[in-house]
C-alpha cells in the first residue's frame, strides 16, 4: 500500500509539533495548499504568514524571524524556494539565521505540470553554500523525525520533499539521524546509494538483481549534505562499485557529491543515475522510465555497469 | 546615556566623518559617498534613539539596525567604535585580512550588526521579519531598516513594501519599523535619476499604504523629530524620505558619482578632513582630538 508523500508527512508533523512549540512559524508564497501547511495555518492563524507569490520576502522575512527567535518554516516548491539564491546565500547562509526552507514539489516526479514546476537543481545549487545542511526523508516516519529534528537544530537546514506517495521503508522503530546514511538491504556485489522519490524503485532493483545473482547493497542517504562519509566508504569498500539515484539533476546532487567525495578519497567506479536535461510534462511513471529512475532502469543500469 | 544635543550629535558627527576618512584611506578602498551621506541618520539613531548594550550586543530587548545598504558600513563601524562595540583601534583594520570589519556587514564576525547585507534588496524583508518576530515575542523593541536610492530599484524591496503593512495584521501590525531611505541621488553607475529614476518615491510608499514622512536626512532637529513621529504612528509601517547629499561635507566628494566606491589617497584624504574641520587648505589649529589623525595621514601622503 503505498504510504504518504513526504510533503503530506510534513504538513502533519507542523500540527502536531506547533500545537506544542509556539515558536514555530510558517510563511509561505501563496502555495500553502500544495506546501500542506494549510491545516497548520487554520490551526494557528497568528503564527502561518501567507506573503503572497513573493518568494525573495519570505525567505528574508524568515530570515528576521528566525533571528528574533522564531522557528521559521518557509516553503514553496523547491524550484521557486532555491531559485531565489542570492536571498538564501546572504540573508539565510552567511547570516547564519536558523531558517528552515521547505522545498516541496522535488523532479520529474511532478510530472505534468512540466519543467518549469520542478526542483531539478535545488541540491546543485545549495550544496555549493557553506552552512546549509540538505535532508531528504525517505518516506513518512522520517520525515516527520526529520522536521522534528529540524526544529531543534540551531541552523538554517533545507528539506527535500516530494509531491508523491512514497512507499514507507521504515518500521515503527526508526530513528531519524541527521548526517547518516542508512543501509535498507545489505549485498556484497554493488553499493546503489539513493535518495527521496526513486529510493523504493532502487530497493526493487536490488530484489530483482538478487534473482541475477547480483548482491547489491542499497543505502538510504537522507542527509545529502553533511554526506555520510564513514557509512559510504565501508559500503564502497566492500562493493567496489557504487551506483547513485536520485530524482535531481545528474549534475551536483547526491551523485556529484559522492563523486567528489569517492574521486578524492577512495576513486571508486561509480554510475550515476539521475535527471539529464530538462525535465518534461507527463506521467510520473513514465518520466520515471525516460530517465532510467524506475526498477527496471536501474536495474538495467547497474547490470550494465557491473558487466563492463 | 543622556540624550545628546543637536550641537554635540553635530560634533559626533563631523568627528565620524573624519574617521570614515581616515579608515578608508588605511584599507585604500571602500564608499566613501555613501558612508558620508548617511552618518547622520545614524549618529542620531546610535547616540540618541536606539537601545542597546555594546558589551550585551544580543540583548534580547534591543532595537534593531538593520544597514541594508550594506557598502555604507564604515559608517556604521565608527559608531559602534564609539558606542564601545569594539576598540576604536580596529576601524583601521576595515577590510584587512582577519578583520571582524568585512567590506561588507558580516553578523557572525561583528556581533552587533544584525544581518548581513551588501547584497542590495534583501535588508528591508530581514527587517520586516524582525519586526513581526519581535511583536510575536511581545517585545517593545524598534527595527530600524536603512535603505539606499539605488537600492530600492532592486525588485526583491517592492515585494516587502507590499508585505509591510498588511503582513501582521490585524493582531500584529509591523508600525515597530522605521525604514530610512537615503537619498542622495546617486548610485554607482552615476546619477539615479539617469539610471532609473525612482520618483516620485512619497506617492509610490504611500500607495503602497506606508506612513512617509519627508526630511532633510543632514538636520538632526528634522532626524529626531521624524523619529519621534515614526515611534508614535501606530497601525503601520513608517518610511522616511531622508535627502541627503552623496559625499556630505567633503567639497570633492558632493553630489559626484565618481566618489561612490573609492578611497582617497592620503593627499586627497588631508584635504577632505581639513574641510570637515573647516580648516583652510594649509595652517589653522585642528582641535586635539584631530591633530593625531592629520599628522598620520600627512605621513602616508610622504610614503
Amino acid at each position: 500500500m503505498p504510504g504518504k508523500s513526504s510533503r503530506a508527512a510534513f504538513g502533519e508533523a507542523l500540527l502536531d509539533l506547533g500545537a506544542k512549540d509556539e515558536r514555530i512559524i510558517t510563511l509561505d508564497a501563496d502555495l500553502s495548499k500544495s506546501t500542506m501547511t494549510a491545516k497548520f495555518a487554520k490551526a494557528h492563524p497568528g503564527r502561518a504568514f501567507n506573503v503572497g507569490i513573493a518568494e525573495s520576502t519570505m525567505i528574508g522575512m524568515a530570515a528576521g524571524l528566525a533571528l528574533s527567535g522564531r522557528v521559521p518554516f518557509a516553503c514553496s516548491f523547491a524550484c521557486f524556494l532555491v531559485g531565489r539564491f542570492e536571498t538564501i546565500r546572504v540573508s539565510v547562509a552567511y547570516t547564519q539565521a536558523p531558517v528552515k526552507l521547505v522545498g516541496t514539489h522535488v523532479g520529474v516526479a511532478i510530472g505534468e505540470d512540466g519543467y518549469t514546476q520542478m526542483g531539478l537543481e535545488d541540491m546543485a545549487c545549495l550544496r555549493a553554500l557553506p552552512n546549509i545542511p540538505i535532508v531528504q526523508p525517505a518516506d513518512e516516519i522520517e520525515t516527520k523525525q526529520a522536521i522534528a529534528w529540524a526544529v531543534e537544530h540551531p541552523g538554517p537546514v533545507y528539506l527535500r520533499l516530494t509531491r508523491q506517495n512514497l512507499e514507507n521503508v521504515h518500521g515503527d522503530g526508526f530513528r531519524f539521524q541527521f548526517g547518516r546514511a542508512e543501509v535498507l538491504r545489505p549485498g556484497t556485489d554493488v553499493s546503489i546509494l539513493a535518495t527521496g522519490g526513486p529510493l523504493w524503485n532502487a530497493l526493487e532493483a536490488a530484489k530483482r538483481l538478487e534473482s541475477e545473482g547480483i548482491h547489491a547493497e542499497v543505502l538510504n542517504v537522507a542527509t545529502i549534505k553533511p554526506l555520510d562519509e564513514e557509512t559510504i566508504l565501508r559500503s564502497a569498500g566492500r562493493t567496489g562499485h557504487v551506483v547513485t539515484v536520485e530524482d535531481h539533476s545528474v549534475s551536483g546532487g547526491l551523485g556529484g557529491a559522492v563523486a567528489e567525495m569517492l574521486s578524492e578519497v577512495m576513486p571508486t567506479p561509480l554510475r550515476k543515475l539521475g535527471v539529464s536535461g530538462f525535465g518534461e510534462s507527463g506521467d510520473q511513471k513514465g518520466l520515471y522510465a525516460k530517465h532510467g529512475l524506475d526498477a527496471a532502469g536501474i536495474t538495467a543500469s547497474v547490470t550494465k555497469f557491473l558487466s563492463r | 546615556m543622556t540624550k545628546p544635543d543637536l550641537g554635540q550629535l553635530q560634533q559626533i558627527a563631523r568627528e565620524s566623518r573624519v574617521q570614515i576618512i581616515r579608515m578608508l584611506t588605511h584599507a585604500g578602498s571602500g564608499h566613501p559617498g555613501g558612508s558620508l551621506s548617511v552618518i547622520d541618520i545614524l549618529t542620531v539613531l546610535y547616540f540618541s534613539r536606539m537601545r542597546y548594550d555594546a558589551k550585551h550586543p544580543l540583548w534580547e530587548d534591543r532595537d534593531r539596525l538593520v544597514l541594508s545598504k550594506g557598502h555604507c558600513v564604515p559608517a556604521q563601524y565608527v559608531c559602534m567604535a564609539r558606542a564601545g562595540y569594539f576598540p576604536e583601534s580596529a576601524l583601521l583594520t576595515l577590510r584587512k585580512l582577519g578583520s571582524p570589519l568585512q567590506g561588507h556587514p558580516d553578523r557572525v564576525a561583528l556581533p552587533g550588526i544584525e544581518a548581513a547585507t551588501g547584497s542590495l534588496g534583501q535588508g528591508l524583508s530581514i527587517s520586516l521579519g524582525m519586526a513581526l518576530g519581535l511583536k510575536l515575542a511581545g517585545k517593545s523593541s524598534r527595527v530600524y531598516c536603512i535603505v539606499g536610492d539605488g537600492e530600492i530599484q532592486e525588485g526583491q524591496v517592492w515585494e516587502a513594501a507590499m508585505s509591510g503593512p498588511k503582513v501582521g495584521a490585524p493582531d500584529h501590525h509591523i508600525d515597530n519599523l522605521c525604514t530610512i531611505l537615503d537619498y542622495n541621488g546617486i548610485q554607482l553607475d552615476d546619477h539615479v535619476k539617469k539610471i532609473l529614476d525612482i520618483e516620485p518615491i512619497v506617492d509610490k510608499w504611500k500607495a503602497f499604504n506606508w506612513a512617509v514622512i519627508e526630511i532633510d536626512g543632514h538636520d538632526f532637529g528634522q532626524i529626531e523629530k521624524a523619529l519621534d513621529q515614526a515611534e508614535a504612528i501606530k497601525g503601520k509601517p513608517v518610511f522616511i524620505v531622508a535627502h541627503t547629499v552623496k559625499g556630505k561635507g567633503v567639497s570633492y566628494m558632493e553630489d559626484n558619482p565618481e566618489w561612490h566606491g573609492k578611497a582617497p589617497s592620503p593627499a586627497e584624504a588631508v584635504r577632505a578632513v581639513r574641510e570637515i574641520l573647516g580648516l583652510p587648505a594649509s595652517g589653522g589649529e585642528p582641535p586635539a582630538w584631530a591633530a593625531p589623525i592629520l599628522a598620520e595621514l600627512a605621513a602616508m601622503e610622504k610614503k
